[in-house]
């Protein structure tokens, strides 16, 4: 099972600034009842963006279409919902620029093949400036040496070595691999006293 | 990079292999499932026809979505339904283990299977639940993982996984009474930040956490990830081993024995490396209280709700968000302010103890005026066990709702909620903006002795006072 190496996303990015922001208000619990994922419909920010009257940046007509969003510290924190990257994925988002991310949100989306990059304070902040002045810019991020470029400008981000291979080889789909050791997960099985000398009785 | 920590040993015991990129497949030792994050890993397991590797190895209950009154079949709500009816037929299909309502072990995942002795020491355990955290009480790996690394697990029993630092977090004296294990977990966040665990583990230690009981520990390590740490963990010990003892799924007999000798080896060397380390006093801890919209914004419920100077500038347009949200005021005490709802329950704080802690203050009580209360116990055995010491009676007499098992009004995908602008005192573990099922809605997270002294007297109040009056008048204590 092999996925499409994934080496750049190109068009309009969008900031959302602000530390914190947590997968519950990236999409609240009362969309995650449902049995599959397609119920996620474009609920992406529901209560900040009913909170914010039209007037949140992901209904703002300017930043339609964009597919590069620049957050800041600790995006994604709090629950382990997949619902999240994929509810973003959903409203058109290929690739997030920040400070920082939390660690599950960071590998749900390594698992739907958007990257996640990370710059320094300064660089975030830059950059979500010129979006916000300019929302029309076509951007490039770059992931082999991670770089964002636009209007004759470059910023240099950085990625995990492990993430950033996997998606430039096109294997963050991680089932197929995973499978195919299985003579090694028998080995590593066959080590574990819990499995062995003292497993579940029924 | 650390060396010879307990996070050390389990890890390179459940290492499958390197992979290309750098990551570890890791074994996972138990995987738990709920009926929120497993439908769709089911079905992207189905797409590609495969099976489950270790059916054995994964357990199911239902928790987020179940009513905490007619829990009778089918549900009232029919997406409810849907989802408790789609795990349902998972199971069957796959030959997994399930704890539903008619089980007497049903409950909130991370309450049952340290109930059950499912969770032990060495093991890496995973669940589709941020949570999972609890688990580490038992010094276990333990971490939550989105729905594609659920169907990873089922898939071959093991993950892709960047290994963590470790911080150990020493906590040193003993508590004063009306301090609980959540104060304890909200004040380290409040120092070291809600970012601060992101790349950690975080090892639990020093005096204070020796003396803790298990449930103590869970809910500590529960807390880990509110700190931004994927996993918390405790060293394992003589009382984590007395916990274990007689569980129904605890090694008997012989293997006990083996079991406790490779247990007590697992525990952190003398000598083990942390990529860093913290201590704290515990001394300095007293009831604490959230203000703000993350579980960093935490308070000592004496003091006021910091002013913009008194925080650092990185943290100030939080800050602000929060004042505007909460409708609290720099400055003003958090003492004294009028709650609409009282919520005892949770992965964080639904178990016996906790009970127990709650009912000591509510016990010849009464909930103040307008007030809703209520009781979540954590699982069905939990139920049990408080209604055979009388917990509910009292709880009743005192004017709150006793309930049925789930996860209730923690993150409100059942009918238990806020409304409009509510705020609510509560025992759980988030308050963030919405969490509690109202887009306005408002959460002062507590220790659930706290929480119970909210809610007789209507306003945030210091429980540490109403043990004295307690004390005092001699009311009695409930054993
Ligand atoms: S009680 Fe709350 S935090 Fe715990 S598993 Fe349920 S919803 Fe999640």
């Amino acid at each position: 099972m092999t996925t499409a190496p994934i080496t750049m996303v190109e068009g309009k990015a969008i900031a959302l600034p602000g530390h914190d922001i947590d997968t519950d208000r990236i999409i609240p619990a009362r969309f995650l009842k449902s049995i599959s994922f397609a119920g996620l419909g474009n609920h992406v920010f529901a209560d900040d963006r009913a909170a914010a009257g039209g007037d949140h940046p992901f209904d703002r007509p300017e930043h339609q279409g964009a597919r590069i969003l620049v957050v800041n510290r600790n995006f994604g924190c709090g629950s382990s919902r997949e619902h999240a990257p994929r509810s973003l994925q959903r409203w058109g988002i290929a690739a997030v620029i920040g400070e920082s991310f939390a660690e599950i949100f960071a590998s749900n989306c390594l698992a739907l093949g958007m990257p996640c990059l990370r710059g320094e304070t300064g660089t975030v902040e830059d950059i979500q400036q010129l979006v916000q002045e300019q929302p029309g810019v076509h951007f490039c991020l770059t992931l082999e040496a991670p770089t964002l470029r636009g209007l004759d400008r470059h910023w240099p981000l950085t990625m995990e070595n492990g993430p950033q291979t996997m998606l430039l080889n096109g294997c963050w789909d991680a089932t197929g691999l995973l499978l195919s050791h299985d003579d090694r997960l028998r080995r590593t099985a066959l080590q574990l006293p819990y499995l062995n000398d003292f497993a579940l009785s029924n | 990079m650390s060396t010879g920590t307990l996070y050390d040993k389990v890890w390179e015991l459940h290492r499958v292999a390197e992979l290309p990129g750098g990551q570890t497949q890791l074994f996972i030792g138990l995987h738990l499932i709920h009926e929120v994050t497993s439908p769709q890993a089911f079905a992207m397991l189905d797409e590609r026809g495969l099976g489950v590797r270790h059916p054995e190895r994964t357990v199911a209950t239902v928790d987020h979505i179940v009513p905490t009154t007619d829990q009778g079949r089918p549900l009232a709500d029919p997406l409810a339904e849907a989802m408790f009816s789609a795990l349902e037929k998972n199971c069957a299909d796959h030959g997994l283990r399930l704890y539903g309502l008619d089980s007497g072990q049903q409950g909130i995942v991370h309450v049952i299977a340290p109930e059950l002795g499912l969770s032990q020491p060495g093991m890496t355990v995973a669940c589709g639940d941020s949570h999972t955290s609890t688990h580490g009480a038992f010094g276990a790996i333990a971490f939550g993982i989105g729905t594609t690394q659920v169907r990873d697990v089922l898939a071959s029993q093991s993950l892709a996984m960047d290994k963590l630092k470790v911080r150990r977090v020493s906590i040193h004296g003993s508590l004063a009474p009306g301090v609980f294990a959540k104060d304890v977990a909200l004040h380290v966040i409040r120092r070291l930040g809600v970012k601060s665990g992101v790349g950690y583990a975080y090892e639990f230690a020093g005096s204070c956490i020796a003396a803790m009981a298990m449930e103590e520990r869970m809910t500590l390590c529960n807390m880990a990830i509110e700190a931004g740490a994927r996993c918390g963990y405790v060293n394992p010990d003589q009382v984590c081993f007395d916990y274990l003892r007689n569980r129904p799924y605890a090694p008997t007999g012989a293997s006990w024995q083996r079991a406790v000798t490779w247990w007590r080896s697992l525990a952190s060397d003398g000598d083990a490396v942390y990529d860093d380390e913290v201590a704290m006093d515990a001394g300095e801890i007293v009831p604490t209280v959230t203000w703000g919209i993350t579980p960093g914004q935490a308070m000592a419920v004496d003091e006021v709700v910091p002013t913009p100077d008194q925080l650092p500038p990185g943290e100030r347009p939080l800050a602000q968000e929060a004042y505007r949200y909460m409708d609290l005021q720099p400055g003003q005490p958090i003492a004294g302010t009028p709650v609409d709802v009282c919520f005892i329950g949770s992965c964080t704080n639904g178990r016996l103890s906790d009970l127990r802690d709650a009912a000591l203050v509510a016990k010849g009580r009464h909930v103040a005026d307008g007030m809703k209360a209520f009781v979540v116990p954590g699982s069905q055995q939990v139920a049990r066990a408080a209604e055979a010491e009388g917990l509910d009676v009292v709880f009743a007499q005192a004017g709150f709702e006793w309930r049925r098992p789930g996860c209730s009004m923690c993150l409100a995908m059942n009918p238990d909620r806020l409304e409009g602008r509510q705020i609510s005192a509560s025992s759980s573990n988030r308050n963030f903006k919405g969490r509690q099922g109202s887009s306005a809605g408002r959460t002062l997270l507590m220790s659930p002795a706290m929480v119970a002294a909210a809610a007789v007297s209507g306003v945030v109040t210091d429980v540490r006072t109403m043990l004295r009056t307690a004390k005092n008048t001699e009311t009695e204590p409930v054993e």
